[in-house]
């Protein structure tokens, strides 16, 4: 079925925004394999965003273990500071074709805000942000940075001011403007056609790990890593691998602080059931009665109580394995990292590197372990100085 | 023929136009919304649509969010809404249509916790994708049970007409009526196909928005209307930014009724019950001026 993976997917949005999703389906139909516009997103992703990505050998985190070799993409060496660049310029530029001067975007930790206010200065458009006074308050830096690069940021006070709400507050308001603005999501999830498009322009990763592995020691990986929130960074790293099951894709999902109702994000790894969230089918955090279920993680980026189609398609499919890793777990992995390697983690890929832990006793030297570090710490130093209890 | 397309058929055969009034159960508390249903019949409404809060409601404005957060709060569900259905039937044949989303449909009768299977496998697991696709199993409990309390249908603005097949055949089935939505931006192919397969009556949505906007231009949702009429003799309701009696009237030109619910909603949530009321009572007394041949 058209936007369906398996059953997860499809449209469930208000009548008035359906226009906009076919218009936008056909769009991407027409430039998805148009050779000008393919060429103009690369041309970004190389001379403006810094790709390919660096596949790094982490010695002394392949030491620490001494099991598998440990590879690192680093996605966190991208312009802005994360993978949401990717999408944020694919989808500014397919924008930009449809003749649209206007985009809004939601955001949690406030890397796609930016992301996507970078696109918006770059290819000169308004943008507007939707972010939750929560998340306004936790991560004053990302605000000013959008504020800087020329974007308004609409807080969102409704529910409890995260991720969820300012995706809700950034559909109302496409809805109510519609002729001339266009939604740039930033996660796989979200109505058809968003979950193919964000992924076809995270697809890259998987692309360079795959390239990068022949390269430097001739065969594909044996694991594949990645956090998921939404799952973006997860499927531009898994998409490339989906019909290589010998490339074992395991996402790790929020643990948050306890396994209590509300106290996590395992949306896939834990209680998550499907149902439907901000337009599509998909294991969603919900109550027995389908309410929403608000998701708490210590990494902005990754309390989303919902998760992308794709990766529900991929769990029942047996696909990708979905686990998760504690907040500290992951406040462990970030120091880790930091230590080792000299490589300040994002919260959220802290969550990937933390799951080594569990994964790496099982494996053995002549295996190869990839995890994608989707993006940088320098956001979430002062949150996780506060989590250690040091003043700065 | 249920109550709802009795009441249009009586309406259109008087030459009145139908008021539609969206209250969510549950709200400012369980008491007084069913109390605000049965004194907005005899305040003039013709049907009542029930809310069914849901916590994430993404065709609504501030006013429905906030009442959505307090039904929820007071512990209001879809089994909830059921139970004011019956209740209200001991004393009114009026007609019922919930409105909600559709996931809370989705979740009705669910209990068991689920299951999660951890392991790899190398071929696609068919028998997974087959449990997950019978996923409109708890939609066609809810509609057996809904029609058994005696609600007449049910509206879910975020289920456009794409993803309402599988829905449409289990609401046929059970002589239910699952409300099909037109705008102003839909396009003459899809308006065709919306109304061909609408049944009980189509909601026309009158501006590109959210609930509850104030100040409205109803020229646009009026010529979309008459431009639908030429596919469907089903019945027709404006909904969205009525909030007095003059834009009542000038909803109605081309359809067969109005639907008001943000401006009732935030006069119940202030406390304003008699207020509430006599705003209902307004809309009918103007519609029916200007309308009663």
């Amino acid at each position: 079925m058209k936007g369906r993976f398996g059953s997860y997917g499809g449209q469930y949005v208000p009548e008035i925004v359906m226009p906009a999703l076919m218009e936008l389906e056909a769009a991407y139909e027409q430039f998805r394999d148009d050779p000008k516009f393919l060429a103009d997103f690369d041309f970004y992703l190389k001379q403006y965003a810094g790709r390919p990505t660096m596949f790094y050998a982490a010695d002394k985190l392949t030491a620490h273990y001494g099991r598998a070799k440990i590879y690192l993409k680093r996605e966190d060496l991208l312009h802005t500071g994360a993978h949401k660049i990717n999408n944020a310029l694919g989808q500014a530029i397919l924008a930009k074709r449809m003749g649209k001067s206007k985009i809004i975007a939601e955001t949690g930790a406030g890397q796609h805000g930016v992301a996507s206010a970078t696109a918006a200065a770059l290819f000169d458009m308004d943008c507007t942000v939707f972010m939750g006074v929560e998340d306004i308050e936790r991560q004053k830096l990302n605000v000013f940075r959008m504020k800087l690069l020329g974007a308004e940021v609409h807080p969102v006070k409704s529910g409890t001011g995260t991720l969820k709400d300012a995706t809700s507050e950034a559909i109302r308001y496409w809805a109510t403007h519609v002729t001339d603005t266009y939604y740039l999501i930033g996660s796989v999830v979200g109505p058809h056609p968003y979950p193919t498009l964000v992924r076809d322009f995270q697809k890259c990763i998987g692309q360079e790990i795959r390239a990068d592995s022949i390269k430097t020691f001739g065969r594909l990986p044996d694991y594949v890593v990645a956090c998921v929130g939404g799952g973006s960074n997860a499927m531009g790293t898994f998409y490339d691998f989906k019909d290589e099951p010998a490339v074992k894709k395991i996402g790790v999902e929020a643990g948050g602080r306890s396994d209590a109702v509300g106290d996590n994000a395992k949306t896939l790894s834990g209680t998550g059931r499907p149902g439907v969230l901000h337009g599509a089918y998909s294991y969603v955090l919900q109550t027995d009665v389908g309410q929403i279920i608000e998701a708490y993680s210590i990494s902005a980026g990754l309390d989303y109580p919902g998760v992308g189609p794709e990766h529900s398609f991929m769990k029942d499919a047996g696909v990708a394995q979905y686990v998760a890793v504690t907040d500290q777990e992951a406040l462990d992995g970030f120091k880790l990292l930091s230590r080792l390697e000299g490589i300040i983690p994002a919260m959220e890929s802290s969550h990937a590197i933390a799951y080594l832990d569990k994964l790496m006793p099982s494996t053995t030297a002549d295996e190869v372990v990839v995890v994608c570090l989707s993006g940088r710490g320098d956001k979430d130093v002062q949150m996780v100085a506060r989590a250690m209890g040091v003043e700065i | 023929m249920t109550r709802l397309e009795k009441k249009l058929a009586a309406l259109k055969s008087e030459g009145r136009k139908g008021l539609f009034i969206y209250i969510t159960a549950g709200a400012p508390d369980i008491e007084t919304s069913v109390k605000a249903m049965l004194e907005a019949e005899r305040a003039g409404a013709d049907v009542i649509e029930l809310g069914i809060p849901f916590s994430d409601p993404l065709a609504d404005g501030p006013v429905i969010q906030e009442s959505s957060v307090r039904a929820i709060r007071n512990g209001m569900t879809v089994e909830g809404v059921l139970k004011i259905v019956r209740e209200i039937r001991k004393s009114s044949e009026m007609p019922l249509v919930a409105m909600g989303y559709i996931n809370n449909l989705l979740s009705y009768g669910f209990s068991s916790p689920p299951t999660h299977p951890q392991q790899f496998s190398t071929v696609n697991d068919q028998e997974a994708l087959k449990a997950s696709a019978g996923h409109y199993d708890g939609f066609e409990k809810f509609v057996v049970d809904a029609k058994a309390a005696g609600l007449d249908g049910v509206i879910l603005p975020d289920v456009p007409h794409e993803e309402s097949s599988a829905m449409r055949e289990i609401s046929k089935r059970n002589e239910f009526h699952l409300v099909e939505f037109i705008t102003p931006v839909t396009t003459v192919e899809r308006m065709r196909e919306t109304c061909t397969d609408a049944d009980g009556f189509i909601y026309c949505v009158s501006n590109t928005g959210v609930t509850g906007v104030k100040e409205l231009d109803f020229s646009v949702i009026n010529r979309v209307a008459r431009e639908a009429r030429q596919f469907t003799s089903t019945p027709m309701a404006v909904g969205f930014g009525i909030g007095n009696a003059a834009s009542a009237v000038s909803a109605a030109v081309e359809t067969d009724g109005v639907i008001v619910g943000s401006a009732v909603v935030r006069r119940l949530l202030d406390g304003q019950f008699d207020e509430a009321m006599a705003l209902i009572r307004s809309m009918r007394d103007a519609l029916d001026q200007h309308y009663r041949n």
